[in-house]
């Protein structure tokens, strides 16, 4: 524990660094594309009220000054699986970024799609100190939390205190300043398997970068695919990526659940390429140009010519109906939506006051998607995009760059974490010299 | 024969996009800000300054340049807009134009670059019958001279010869007679430059016998005498030598003293004025007062 309070605080600090030098970089490592962004931070907004630019949750703070995307390599379900190919790969969307900002970045915030995060809710009670609520009283009462035992080999990603109760009263963000004796908090923990990150680190760090940050894709793209009620009122954003598939669960503007399904756009692809018996690219290829999700009578006539390249070109000369290739995509897509259903039913999602759902990743856009989703996850759902940040150029501005678009405004506007706050005196090891310290303080 | 089995060319490996490591750190390393602006902005400066400095390190460089200066300076000053041709005088009679033109040689036309007004200013200023000097160049190519003239206002007479002098004792110059200007009065004497004005006052005031003056005279840097014709002389004191004279004038009016033959009114004892008479008078009168007959005339 003491572990990561220091891993996340140094990560926070080098944020601030970077803050302050007012340039850093996002890196989205996924299974199919890794995209680079770098902002610029100009300091305090500078819009005036005529620009009919609110202040958008901070995002607007910051501007992208470059933006660069390539082909990913050794990286399968969000997890580095090649190093040396993922340190290439990442090493070439960082450089044409650089190019495009005409600037050199350190600092980088990195998201994790993969390793198999898990959510755990922790809650803590603890008595208040005085009458008044203070900054210390939080840090206690998050202290109090019981962690419970999440593994060997994982850590914790995120730890966002998401709800307050001061003695009957609940509900309340930020309790400080009120007055009550008994102070409780609920907590959202996400850990991630420990082996993801540090292979991550280790191509970050192999590339000349130093990580200032790091969040969860799916926390990523929930805060930018989500418009502020959804956050608040309730909704699940599913980020269908390349090789995974991620859920995130918002609730009063804070993330409650995430969880991954480890299916994506890839497998469909590979279905094509193996049902068509053609190669990966081309069945790519086709996915993109002729996919879908619902059959019609039009789609048995339109007929999709697929060349093998296995160099008989007298022979190799097959075409298939478009509805031939319906019937391979849909079973996958259908596959991956009923685990996503069967997740979020783990979660309790049915209990929430709003059923929204948002579908965004770069495998959400495949037509009619929306349908079949609507049958099997809920009436309300709709195809999100991100959020419109300042200086994004239109070829990034998809919704398979909404963990991206997210992971900048994590980066403009983090959320406290758990880590933000002091850990009570008590809690230190016996020695402490910073115990020593405070005595001191408290004493004199 | 040819061989049964096609030589293909080998499948080219596809291109990796991604820049080597090296390569990569060389790039991040240009992006250095300090190193950026070194290469952008250093180097450049530093290699046309030095081009330049190589250049001008040599002699018949330099003296190129300066040699193109002072070409282009010339070239520019010599313009037609800059010529001067003619030099108007104003303000100076003719005897004073000829010294004007005489101490300004000036050779036209030249360039107005090439006056340098301030010292011919002075040079003007400089002659004595020049007051005050203002020259400046008109359009049109003309140096125009504006001389204040001074004005004579009495001839003086000196050890070399008479000079016209202005109201403020400045000698003007020499005339050959006095009848040139018998308009003007005639004073002399040491220190009389120097008091002028009261001088010029006995003139004035002389009024009835103005015509018969003939010159004032400053005797021991002190005291005026009036030098009247026939070789009469009034010798008026230090102090007061206005009232003095008024009083000599008031006598030969009331008496007609200066008709008599009288050689010097002695006004310097304002107390006891003093008649010298001439030698026959000064016989006559004894002989009319009957002191001391003289054996000549019985």
């Amino acid at each position: 524990m003491k572990d990561l309070y220091q891993s996340q605080r140094a990560m926070r600090n080098m944020r601030q660094a970077a803050m302050q030098r007012g340039v850093i970089a996002i890196l989205d490592v996924g299974t199919s594309k890794i995209a680079c962004l770098i902002l610029r931070f100009d300091g305090p907004e500078r819009f005036r009220d005529s620009d009919g630019v609110g202040s958008m949750a901070g995002q607007s703070a910051f501007r992208v000054i470059g933006a660069a995307t390539t082909r990913s390599r050794g990286v399968r379900f969000g997890e580095v699986e090649a190093m040396a190919e993922t340190e290439r790969a990442i090493r070439t969307a960082v450089q044409a970024a650089q190019k495009m900002a005409n600037v050199r970045v350190d600092h980088v915030i990195a998201c994790l799609g993969g390793g198999m995060p898990r959510s755990y809710g922790l809650d803590g009670q603890t008595g208040v100190e005085g009458t008044v609520v203070t900054e210390a009283d939080i840090g206690r009462v998050l202290s109090a939390c019981d962690v419970p035992d999440y593994g060997e080999g994982r850590e914790v990603l995120h730890a966002q205190p998401i709800n307050f109760s001061l003695d009957h009263r609940t509900g309340m963000a930020d309790p400080r300043g009120q007055i009550g004796n008994e102070l409780s908090c609920d907590m959202h923990m996400l850990t991630v398997e420990a082996a993801t990150i540090r292979n991550l680190l280790h191509c970050i760090n192999r590339c000349d970068l130093e990580l200032a940050g790091l969040a969860s894709s799916a926390y990523a793209s929930g805060i930018s695919a989500l418009v502020e009620d959804e956050q608040e009122l309730g909704a699940a954003c599913i980020d269908m990526g390349g090789g995974t598939t991620s859920i995130s669960i918002f609730m009063r503007k804070h993330m409650i659940f995430a969880d991954t399904v480890r299916m994506g756009g890839d497998h469909v692809t590979g279905d094509i390429s193996m049902g068509l018996q053609v190669p990966l690219a081309q069945a790519e290829r086709i996915k993109t140009f002729y996919g879908g999700v619902i059959a019609t009578g039009m789609d048995d006539r339109e007929m999709i010519d697929v060349g093998g390249e296995t160099g008989d070109w007298e022979r190799d000369r097959r075409s298939v109906s478009r509805a031939e290739l319906i019937g391979i995509i849909r079973p996958r897509v259908e596959e991956i939506l009923e685990e996503v259903r069967m997740r979020l039913d783990a979660a309790g999602f049915e209990h929430l006051p709003s059923q929204q759902i948002v579908l965004t990743g770069g495998a959400s856009q495949i037509p009619g998607l929306d349908g079949l989703a609507s049958r099997i996850l809920g009436h309300q759902v709709r195809l999100g995009r991100p959020l419109r940040v300042q200086g994004l150029p239109q070829a990034a501005t998809g919704s398979a760059f909404s963990a991206a678009v997210g992971l900048s405004l994590f980066a403009a506007h983090p959320q406290d974490e758990w880590w933000d706050f002091d850990i009570p005196a008590e809690k230190y090891p016996a020695r402490s010299l910073r115990r020593a310290v405070r005595w001191f303080k408290e004493n004199w | 024969m040819q061989p049964l089995t096609a030589r293909r060319p080998a499948p080219t490996p596809r291109r990796d996009p991604a820049p080597s490591r090296w390569g990569y750190r060389f790039q991040r390393w240009m992006l250095t800000p300090a190193l950026r602006r070194l290469i952008l902005v250093g180097l450049p400066v530093l290699a046309v300054g030095g081009a330049l400095a190589a250049w001008y390190a040599k002699d018949a460089n330099r003296q190129m340049v300066a040699d193109a200066i002072s070409e282009a300076r010339m070239e520019f000053q010599s313009r037609e807009e800059f010529m001067v041709r003619v030099m108007a005088v104003d303000g100076a009679d003719d005897a004073l134009v000829q010294d004007i033109r005489t101490v300004l040689p000036v050779e036209f036309p030249t360039s107005s670059f090439d006056l340098d007004l301030e010292e011919m200013r002075q040079t003007v200023a400089a002659l004595p019958a020049v007051a005050d000097a203002a020259l400046r160049v008109r359009p049109g190519g003309v140096l125009q001279v504006t001389v204040e003239q001074r004005q004579p206002v009495a001839v003086f007479r000196g050890a070399d010869g008479l000079r016209l002098v202005d109201a403020e004792g400045v000698l003007i110059a020499p005339i050959p007679a006095r009848a040139d200007r018998s308009d003007l009065p005639l004073i002399t004497g040491d220190g009389a430059r120097g008091t002028l004005a009261e001088g010029l006052t006995l003139y004035d005031v002389a009024g009835p016998i103005r015509h018969r003056m003939r010159a004032v005279v400053r005797m021991g840097e002190r005291r005026w005498d009036v030098v009247l014709d026939r070789g009469q002389r009034i010798l008026l004191p230090t102090e007061t030598p206005i009232r003095a004279f008024e009083r000599v004038i008031a006598l030969e009016q009331a008496q007609d003293l200066l008709g008599r033959d009288v050689s010097v009114i002695d006004m310097r004892n304002a107390a006891r004025p003093t008649i010298r008479l001439n030698e026959q008078a000064v016989a006559e009168l004894r002989r009319v007062n009957g002191e001391e007959p003289e054996a000549g005339d019985e």
